[in-house]
């Protein structure tokens, strides 16, 4: 059973190799305005988090997120949809 | 943020292409000579950056047949096929297509990207869920976002990863619509369709999309495309294309065996709310499906120069698209590369495609060329000079 709190660690841990070298990556990190996220890291994102968890992310999720929280929140809804 | 603040990442990367001397982007054709052949700039140019697969664009009979057309039906039809813009050669076009691709209707639309956008935005909707291949054009991914419904990206040409997905949709899959592309259109690699068309059967209830956009006159024994060359056209539920690549003019269409075909017609605003294509164009569209019909050599002669040009590009170590195909993209990991490189070509009297990231899949740049039937084997070899040339000056390092 995941807890928003260890949906959170494996969110950072896939984020950090995808960051700028130097940057940290906390709960409130704005994935675009912090870390310079464009779409191709996204997907990139997206795709390590559905192998990880087993579930699809859609798309139509990704207006919402701009922080690291955002992502987490979306995903602990989608997981719990299983 | 104001307005406009949002393009300011755009003007920096159109900046250091002017700065460059770059001027990819929106080049203007001061005139085109003939299907393969334009002058830019007051320099003649083999064109390697078309989709014009066939070469029709200036064959005689599209040609007079456009303007017999404009010259007894006027240059436009001013309205949209629901109210005053169904012509007879409208529903005519759409027998032929039908008859063509062996379905029982078919729906023609001003463009392919009006095709993707009314279909996709039309046949789903919220609740329901898209499964799309991620390298699909843009005319699909927008058509999925105006529909509503949930959209899942499955990874490129992999079908065991689109089976994962449908698995998790669980008790979903009677609403789902698997979309995926005959020849996509930046790396020229085909969609592996009797693998996916398997994995389809495994989930009864399932739709399946194809995008004959890049594969129209240029797969299969008739030429419909990717599905009839795989041999899975009874499993493909809506094939969707452009009459603007091997048919030389502009326009879309969707066939399909579905009766509910018609209805959908009624429904889908990109169609109702768009004038309708003018004569001229449904004329040539005509012609050029004739000829698709009546000249198989055409295809053969696009495949012949696809390898021929392949084989000399894979000859000289480049890092190219993984398959021949009419479509051939170099890539490149520096985007200050490929700008170089297509400054080089432009010099030696050569047009392709510039591509950037976003726009290319995997984050490389490219230099995407595109073969024609009308192309010579002496262009083709200009062409593979060209490059040839550009390496040993030290261009495509």
């Amino acid at each position: 059973m995941h807890t928003y709190d260890s949906i959170l660690q494996i969110v950072i841990e896939l984020v950090k190799p995808l960051a700028p070298e130097g940057r940290g990556v906390r709960e409130d990190t704005d994935l675009v305005s912090d870390l310079e996220f464009d779409s191709l890291k996204v997907m990139t994102l997206i795709e390590q988090v559905e192998d990880r968890f087993d579930v699809s992310v859609p798309l139509n999720i990704l207006p919402d997120i701009r922080t690291v929280r955002d992502f987490t929140v979306q995903l602990q809804r989608i997981i719990g949809e299983k | 943020m104001a307005i406009f603040d949002k393009f300011q990442q755009l003007a920096a990367v159109r900046r250091a292409l002017a700065e460059s001397g770059i001027q990819s982007i929106n080049v203007v054709m001061d005139r085109v000579v003939s299907a393969t052949e334009a002058i830019v700039n007051g320099r003649p140019l083999i064109l390697a950056g078309t989709n014009n697969y066939l070469g029709l664009t200036f064959d005689p009979d599209c040609i007079e047949a456009a303007c017999h057309a404009a010259r007894t039906q006027g240059t436009g039809t001013t309205g949209s096929r629901a109210a005053n813009g169904s012509y007879a050669v409208h529903v005519e076009l759409e027998r032929e297509l039908a008859d063509f691709f062996g379905r029982r209707g078919v729906i023609v639309f001003s463009t392919g990207y009006v095709a993707n956008l009314g279909m996709l935005s039309t046949l789903a909707g919220p609740g329901d869920v898209f499964v799309i291949d991620g390298d699909c054009h843009a005319s699909i991914y927008d058509g999925c976002r105006l529909s509503g419904a949930d959209i899942i990206r499955f990874r490129h040409n992999d079908a065991a990863d689109l089976d994962k997905r449908l698995r998790r949709l669980g008790g979903r899959i009677e609403n789902t619509l698997i979309v995926v592309e005959g020849i996509y259109s930046m790396l020229g690699d085909r969609a592996p369709l009797a693998d996916i068309a398997a994995v389809k059967r495994r989930y009864p209830g399932a739709f399946l999309v194809v995008d004959e956009a890049h594969s129209l006159g240029v797969l299969g024994e008739k030429g419909r495309g990717m599905a009839e060359e795989a041999g899975v056209e009874a499993e493909v539920d809506f094939v969707i294309g452009t009459f603007s690549k091997s048919l030389g003019a502009i326009g879309g269409y969707c066939a399909s065996d579905h009766p509910e075909l018609d209805l959908i017609r009624y429904a889908n605003r990109p169609y109702v709310f768009t004038a309708s294509s003018s004569p001229s164009i449904i004329a040539s569209t005509r012609a050029a499906l004739r000829v698709l019909r009546s000249q198989p050599h055409l295809r053969h002669r696009l495949w012949e120069n696809s390898h021929r040009l392949y084989a000399r590009l894979s000859g000289m170590g480049l890092h190219l698209s993984p398959e021949p195909s009419p479509i051939i993209a170099v890539r490149f990991d520096q985007r200050e590369k490929a700008f170089a490189g297509w400054t080089g070509l432009i010099e030696r009297g050569v047009y392709v495609n510039l591509v950037l990231p976003p726009a290319s899949p995997d984050g490389s740049s490219l230099l995407r060329c595109s073969v024609s039937a009308g192309h010579t084997p002496e262009q083709i070899d200009t062409i593979g000079n060209a490059f040839a040339d550009l390496q040993t000056a030290g261009g495509l390092d």
